[in-house]
């Protein structure tokens, strides 16, 4: 039953829109609900990236912690998006650091078992990549927006 | 072509380095203005600057004047006390479409001290709401201690039929709110393209982003309006100091529609 839906709120996930269902199938078997307090850390800059998440519910904050400064916000995730995409790529590090801001639910997906998944169905591994890379460009850009610093005084 | 002497009521700190100045025109006169009209201002023995018009166009009593102080001659300018005088030319220039706009979901996207020359907009269709479809505000700021008119915003977003949707680049993580490029905000729009009518401001590649996205969005290149900003002198289309191209920022402007500027917009220096 809880199989049944995890494997529906995956179809349902925007990140997911027209997915074959044959591959939703496929993932369920690597997902997971969770749930993440106000405040909590979801992962931290440095340790191994072995998941990542599709938020339904709440906010989080993406974090930087330059040296000897107070931890920078540098994007803030809400329900539809996805969280972390260093599970796909070695050395599978979080670069950053991540917080629920408020109160969040997400399916977490098991990078180590993904991985395992699209070795073994290398047409399930594209299709993963080409949304990953949607993502991964969406937020290149952003950040170059970001370096910018269009408001500052010139 | 003279500037007459109106005089400072008030002057209010926005953000550090943002100030509200309220005039008076001399004699009780009334001060007309269409939103996203200017003023050109003059400041003894500093110059002339052009500065958009940022209050309510229902209160011709005074008008109001949002200004960054970036320099000696903004800086002077915001210096001003109650009761001295500012010299003021105009409002001239082509503003905002608030009445081909009529009946249509609004869309108000500002990014920094861009929200100055749109806060007349939002003025204008909260006061006349039953002519106007939805309205959407869209803004970005640097970061949190940038962000302006705070107070009025918060009162904007409980509005009926309108969503604020803002956004600093980077926030502490004492801030509550969305971080990201104001085009982050994009995916929490909802949106009738073919019933929308943009209007943005901000800096030059902000809007060109802006208008872009919401080009590949559905919106029409002739419903999406970006406020452009010249060196300006005579602010009557005498000089050709605001050239730009075949036009006349302070005359022809400085409210074009995307689709008659979208050419100029991407040569570096015209
Ligand atoms: S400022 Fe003189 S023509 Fe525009």
């Amino acid at each position: 039953m809880e199989i049944h839906s995890l494997e529906q709120i995956i179809a349902e996930h925007p990140f997911f829109l027209d997915l074959d269902p044959a591959y939703a199938s496929l993932l369920v078997g690597c997902a997971s609900n969770v749930r993440f307090e106000p405040g909590r850390y979801i992962f931290r800059e440095g340790e191994e990236a072995n998941h990542f998440y599709l938020i339904r519910q709440g906010r989080v904050a993406v974090e930087i912690s330059p040296p000897h400064r107070r931890p920078i916000v540098v994007d803030t995730l809400i329900e539809g998006e996805i969280l972390g995409w260093s599970w796909l790529v070695p050395p599978y590090q979080w670069r950053f650091q991540a917080r629920a801001m408020e109160g969040a639910h997400a399916i977490a997906l098991d990078g180590k078992c993904l991985r395992a998944k699209c070795e073994a169905n290398k047409e399930l591994g594209y299709e993963l990549l080409k949304r990953f890379s949607q993502v991964v460009g969406g937020r290149l850009d952003a950040t170059r927006m970001q370096l910018l610093d269009l408001y500052a005084a010139h | 072509m003279v500037p007459s002497p109106w005089v400072v009521r008030q002057v209010s700190k926005e953000t550090p380095d943002t100030f509200t100045l309220v005039l008076d025109p001399p004699g009780g006169a009334r001060a007309k203005f269409t939103p996203g009209q200017f003023s050109m201002l003059w400041v003894g023995g500093v110059g002339e600057l052009p500065i958009s018009i940022s209050g309510d166009p229902a209160r011709p009593e005074s008008l109001t004047y949002t200004v960054r102080s970036v320099g000696p001659a903004t800086q002077s300018l915001v210096s001003r006390q109650a009761g001295q005088t500012v010299g003021v030319r105009g409002p001239y220039g082509i503003g905002w479409p608030i009445e081909a706009a009529t009946g249509r979901d609004i869309i108000v996207a500002a990014g920094g001290i861009g929200l100055a020359p749109l806060r007349p907009v939002i003025y204008h269709v909260l006061a006349n709401r039953a002519d106007y479809g939805r309205l959407t505000i869209l803004y970005g700021a640097r970061n949190p201690r940038d962000i302006l008119f705070r107070k009025e915003l918060a009162v904007w977003a409980k509005q009926p039929d309108t969503q604020l949707l803002s956004t600093v680049d980077y926030g502490g993580v004492a801030w509550r709110g969305h971080v990201g490029v104001v085009t982050t905000l994009f995916k929490r729009l909802r949106l009738q393209p073919a019933k929308t009518t943009a209007m943005i401001c901000g800096p030059e590649i902000m809007m060109r982003i802006v208008a872009r996205d919401l080009i590949a969005r559905g919106v029409s290149g002739e419903d999406v309006y970006l406020s452009m900003e010249r060196n300006m002198k005579c602010a009557v289309g005498l000089c050709g100091h605001c050239q730009w191209g075949p036009h006349f920022v302070c005359k022809d402007g400085p409210v074009f529609p995307f689709s008659r500027i979208a050419s100029l917009l991407d040569r570096h220096e015209l």
